[in-house]
C-alpha cells in the first residue's frame, strides 16, 4: 500500500470514522506508523489485557464510600468515541466481541493496531467490524508526507454525498468477485467511496472514487483473486464469474476488483488466509483455561475457600456496602468488619492447560500387530517424559465394524502398558467409526479443559460405513464427513501412513483434516516421538 | 437508535420465520441462529423488537407483571395502573456480571439508608420478553450455568446472605453466534427451540438489494421507515391473528405419530424435540390459517426444531438439515410436488 492511500484512508476516518467502525492499521513499529496514527483521530488507548470493569464500567467503591452514595464510573466506551487497540493481535475473543457489541450499536471509532506479525491477526470478529485496512510494507521514510487536516466543509460534503446507483451495484458484484461473504464489507465500501469524493470536494462518487474505496475497504476481506489461483484450502467462491456478466457495471466491476487486487501486496493474501483458516485451530502448547492456581490473573467471583485461593480485596469490596446494614443488626459485634461466608471471593487464573494425545490406530487386516507395536512404542516414550511435558494419552482402536477407546486418558505407563496388551487385530478398516469416537473424546477433553491432539495411523483406506456395512464409497463419504467435523473443530492432527509401500490416498484426508502427512513405515519410533515433541 | 425493519430484511426466510413462530408462541422456546459474520443476525433480532406486538403490564413493575396481583411482594416501585408496553428485548452482553444478570443488594440504598433492597437484574426485565446474547457461545460457563436454570424453572431464586427473592422470568432466548468461535454446550444447545444457520446469499443481484435497502435507510432513516410501515402493520396484524388462531388449531393423533416417528427415526434426545416440533408446528398453521396441523407444517420447520438435537455425532453440523429433510422423505413419503 502506498503513503498516498494510507493518507487518504486516514483522512476518511475523520470524515466517516463512525459509519466506518474503524481501522485495521498492520504495521510493525516505524516512522511511518507514528506519522499516520499521529494524524487518525485521537483517542484513548486500550491494550487488549484491559478488563471489563476499565472497559464497560462499573461501581466505583473508594468514591461510594466517600460520598455515601453510589457513584458508578463509566467504562472507557462510554466516555470516549475513539479507541485505539494497540498490539490487537493479541486481543481475545471475549474482548472482540464486547468491543464488536460497541461497534455495532454505533458511534463509536476503533483503531486497531497490531504489529504486523505474519501469522498473528486479530480476531475476525473484530476486524470484520472495522472499516478500513492500512498496510504500511513497502513505505519508506522518502514517502512521508505530512497528512493535511479536513475541514468542515468536507463533513457537509459526505452527509449529502451521492452514490449513483451503477457505482454502487458495482462495489457490490466486485465484493462477490473477491469471494467476500459478510455485508459488512460492501456497505463499507460505499461508505468510504462517499467519504473519498467529499475529501476530495465533490458531492457525487465516481468509479475512480469508489476503486480508491474497495483498496481500503475490501482488500483485507478478499478469499479469491479471480486472476490468481484461488488458495488450495479455500473453497472456490460460490458465484461463477458469468452471473456477473449480467451485471450492468461487468466493466466497472472488473476495474474495481483490478484496483483492489493492486492493493494487496504478495503473500499477503496468503497469509492473511492461514491466519484464517487457522481460526479455532490451537497449537500444540495447551489452551487457555480458567481456573487454575497459576497464570494471568481473572476477575475474582464468589465462592468457598475450598474451592481455591481467596482474593481478599474482592472480599472486603463485597463486604464494604453491607457494613451499615450489618452494624445495625450486630450492634455489638467487636469485629472492625463484618464479614460473611457469602463475601468470600476466590482468585482466578488463566493458564494454559495439558495436552491430551489421542492415537487413532488401525487394528485391521495383517499389518495390526506391527502398526500396534509403533502406536504402544510412541505411546511408552511420550508417557515416560509424561509429567515434564504435562501430556496425556489416549488410544483409540479401529477394526472389524467398530472402534473402541481402548485407552481412556492416562498419564500412567503402568495402565497403558496393560490395556494394550490384550488387543487383537483383523477384520475391515472402520475409518469414519473410528473418527467419531475421536470427536467424542476430542470434546470430552476440551471439556475437561485439555487440548486434545490427533495421531492417526493407518495404512489403507476406509472400506466400512458409519451404518456396518462393508461399502467402500459409503465408508470414503463418510469418513470425510467426519473429518470435515473435527477439522471444523479445530483439532491438530497428525496423519501417519505406516503401510511398507505408503498409499496415496491418505493425503487428501489428511488434508481434509487439516493436519500434517507423514509417510512412516515400521521402524520409524523415534521420528513419530520427534513429530509430537 | 432505530432499528431496521423487519420485513425490508432481503431473504433469510427461515431465520424470519423462526423468529415470528416464536413471538406466535413464546412457549416454542427460543432460537438460535448461527452463521457468517455479516450476514444480518443481530439485525433481525433487534428488528424483532420493533415488530412485536405491545403486552400490557403494571406501570413502574420491573418484572413486567400482567396483573396488579402478580406483582412480587419486594417491588415497591410498581404503581396501580395497568400500561402498555413494548415487549422488552434485553440484551444480555457478554461481560455481564452475574449480580446485573440476577440482580443483587441495591448498594445505594444499602449505603445510605442501611436497607436491605433488591436491585433487580436483567433477567427481571426480559420476563414476558426476549433475552439475546450475541455471540452465545463466547458466554461464560457460570453465566450459562445460571441461564439454562432459569430458562428451566421460569423463576428466578436470588439466595444470597440477607436476599430471598424470586420473581418470574420467563423469556424466549435469542442467541446467535458464529460456529467458528466455538461450539455450544449441548444442555444450552438444548434450550433453544429451534435453530436456523444464515448463510449470506451469494448471488449478485440479492446482495444489490441488500445494500440498497441498507443505504436507503442509513440515508434516510424516517422515509425508510414511513415506507416499510404498511408491511411492519400487517405482518404485527398477522402475528396477533395467529394467536387468537393457535388455541383453536386442531391437532390430531396422526399428527402426534408423525411427531413421535420422526423423532425416533432421528435419534434425537428426550422428549423437547418432540414437543417443541408439534408447538412451531401449530404455530405455523396457525400463521397460515389453518383449522389443524398438517404434513405439510411439520415438514416446513421441522429442520429447525430437530437439526440441533440429533445425538451428537460428527455429522450433525456437516448435514443435519439435510438429513432430516431425507428422513421426512422416508417418513412422510416423498413430497408430491416436489417443486415446492
Amino acid at each position: 500500500m502506498t503513503w498516498d492511500s494510507a493518507s487518504l484512508a486516514a483522512r476518511v476516518l475523520h470524515v466517516a470514522g463512525q459509519d466506518l467502525g474503524g481501522m485495521w492499521l498492520r504495521a510493525r513499529p516505524s516512522p511511518a506508523r507514528d506519522t499516520l496514527l499521529a494524524a487518525l483521530p485521537s483517542g484513548i488507548r486500550v491494550h487488549p489485557a484491559i478488563s471489563d470493569e476499565a472497559l464497560l464500567g462499573g461501581p466505583d467503591i473508594a468514591a461510594t464510600l466517600a460520598a455515601g452514595r453510589l457513584v458508578t464510573r463509566p467504562g472507557l466506551l462510554e466516555t470516549h468515541a475513539v479507541l485505539t487497540l494497540s498490539m490487537a493481535d493479541r486481543c481475545t475473543p471475549g474482548l472482540a466481541a464486547r468491543l464488536g457489541r460497541a461497534l455495532d450499536a454505533g458511534g463509536k471509532t476503533l483503531i486497531a493496531v497490531d504489529e504486523g506479525e505474519d501469522d498473528a491477526t486479530p480476531p475476525t470478529a473484530l476486524t470484520e467490524r472495522l472499516g478500513l485496512f492500512v498496510t504500511l510494507d513497502g513505505v519508506c521514510l522518502s514517502d512521508l508526507s505530512p497528512i493535511s487536516p479536513v475541514d468542515e466543509k468536507v463533513h457537509d460534503l459526505y452527509a449529502k454525498a451521492i452514490l449513483p446507483d451503477p457505482v454502487r451495484d458495482a462495489i457490490v458484484a466486485a465484493s462477490v468477485g473477491l469471494g467476500i461473504v459478510s455485508f459488512r464489507g460492501p456497505l463499507a465500501a460505499c461508505c468510504c467511496a462517499r467519504a473519498i469524493a467529499a475529501v476530495d470536494g465533490r458531492d457525487c462518487v465516481t468509479e475512480a472514487d469508489a476503486a480508491a474505496a474497495c483498496q481500503l475497504t475490501l482488500a483485507h476481506r478478499a478469499t479469491t483473486l479471480p486472476e490468481d489461483e484461488a488458495p488450495e484450502n479455500q473453497p472456490p467462491p460460490d458465484p461463477p464469474p458469468d452471473q456477473q456478466s449480467q451485471d450492468s457495471g461487468t466493466e466497472g466491476t472488473e476495474r474495481l476488483v483490478e484496483a483492489t487486487r493492486m492493493a494487496l501486496p504478495r503473500g499477503l493474501l496468503a497469509s492473511l488466509v492461514a491466519a484464517r483458516s487457522k481460526g479455532a485451530t490451537q497449537g500444540t502448547a495447551g489452551a487457555r483455561k480458567m481456573g487454575g492456581p497459576r497464570g494471568r490473573p481473572l476477575p475474582p467471583r464468589p465462592g468457598r475457600p475450598s474451592a481455591g485461593r481467596i482474593d481478599l480485596f474482592a472480599t472486603l469490596r463485597a463486604t464494604a456496602p453491607w457494613q451499615t446494614i450489618r452494624r445495625a443488626s450486630h450492634h455489638n459485634d467487636p469485629r472492625p468488619v463484618l464479614i460473611e461466608p457469602a463475601d468470600l471471593h476466590l482468585k482466578r487464573h488463566d493458564t494454559r492447560t495439558e495436552r491430551l494425545i489421542i492415537f487413532v490406530v488401525d487394528a485391521s487386516g495383517s499389518s495390526a500387530m506391527a502398526r500396534m507395536s509403533e502406536a504402544k512404542g510412541a505411546i511408552e516414550s511420550l508417557l515416560s517424559q509424561a509429567y515434564a511435558s504435562r501430556d496425556h494419552v489416549a488410544l483409540i482402536s479401529f477394526k472389524g465394524d467398530g472402534a473402541a477407546v481402548t485407552v481412556p486418558p492416562t498419564r500412567s505407563l503402568v495402565q497403558a502398558k496393560r490395556r494394550l496388551a490384550g488387543l487383537t487385530g483383523g477384520g475391515g478398516t472402520p475409518l469414519a467409526a473410528a473418527l467419531v469416537e475421536a470427536s467424542h473424546l476430542t470434546e470430552a477433553a476440551r471439556r475437561k479443559g485439555q487440548t486434545p491432539t490427533l495421531v492417526l495411523l493407518t495404512d489403507g483406506r476406509a472400506n466400512i460405513a458409519l451404518d456396518k456395512t462393508a461399502n467402500r464409497a459409503r465408508a470414503a463419504a463418510d469418513a470425510e464427513q467426519v473429518a470435515r467435523k473435527l477439522r471444523q473443530a479445530g483439532v491438530p492432527t497428525l496423519v501417519i501412513n505406516t503401510g511398507t509401500r505408503p498409499s496415496p490416498t491418505l493425503r487428501p484426508l489428511a488434508s481434509l483434516l487439516g493436519g500434517t502427512y507423514l509417510a512412516l513405515p515400521y521402524g520409524a519410533q523415534d521420528r513419530l516421538r520427534a513429530e509430537l515433541t | 437508535m432505530t432499528p431496521f425493519p423487519f420485513t425490508a430484511i432481503v431473504g433469510q426466510d427461515q431465520m424470519k420465520q423462526a423468529m415470528i413462530l416464536t413471538a406466535i408462541d413464546p412457549s416454542i422456546g427460543g432460537v438460535l441462529v448461527m452463521g457468517d459474520r455479516g450476514t444480518g443476525k443481530s439485525t433481525a433480532v433487534r428488528a424483532l423488537a420493533g415488530l412485536l406486538p405491545k403486552i400490557r403490564a403494571v406501570e413502574g413493575c420491573p418484572v413486567n407483571s400482567p396483573r396488579l396481583r402478580d406483582v412480587p411482594e419486594w417491588v415497591d416501585t410498581a404503581g396501580t395502573r395497568v400500561v402498555q408496553r413494548a415487549t422488552p428485548v434485553i440484551d444480555l452482553p457478554l461481560g455481564a456480571a452475574e449480580d446485573r444478570v440476577t440482580g443483587a443488594l441495591d448498594i445505594e440504598r444499602a449505603l445510605t439508608k442501611g436497607e436491605k433492597a433488591f436491585q433487580p437484574g436483567l433477567l427481571a426485565q426480559a420476563n414476558r420478553g426476549y433475552l439475546y446474547v450475541d455471540e452465545v457461545n463466547l458466554l461464560e460457563d457460570h453465566i450459562v450455568d445460571l441461564l439454562l436454570d432459569v430458562a428451566q424453572s421460569g423463576e428466578n431464586v436470588v439466595e444470597r446472605e440477607g436476599l430471598s427473592i424470586r420473581h418470574p422470568a420467563r423469556f424466549v432466548l435469542v442467541g446467535s453466534g458464529n460456529p467458528e468461535e466455538g461450539e455450544l454446550r449441548p444442555q444450552l444447545l438444548d434450550r433453544f427451540g429451534l435453530m436456523v444457520d444464515v448463510a449470506s446469499p451469494t448471488d449478485v443481484e440479492t446482495r444489490i438489494e441488500v445494500i440498497r435497502r441498507r443505504d436507503a435507510f442509513e440515508a434516510n432513516r424516517a422515509a425508510f421507515l414511513r415506507r416499510w410501515k404498511p408491511f411492519e402493520d400487517s405482518q404485527r396484524r398477522a402475528i396477533l391473528d395467529a394467536r387468537k388462531h393457535l388455541a383453536g388449531v386442531e391437532t390430531t393423533d396422526d399428527t402426534l405419530r408423525d411427531c413421535a416417528e420422526l423423532c425416533i427415526a432421528l435419534g434425537s434426545d428426550g422428549l423437547r424435540g418432540e414437543l417443541t416440533l408439534l408447538k412451531a408446528a401449530r404455530a405455523q398453521a396457525a400463521y397460515e390459517g389453518a383449522t389443524r396441523i398438517g404434513r405439510d407444517h411439520l415438514r416446513q420447520i421441522a429442520a429447525m426444531a430437530l437439526q440441533h438435537r440429533l445425538r451428537r455425532d460428527p455429522m450433525d453440523d456437516a448435514g443435519s438439515a439435510i438429513r432430516i429433510h431425507r428422513l421426512l422423505d422416508e417418513v412422510f413419503g416423498p413430497l408430491a410436488d416436489a417443486a415446492e
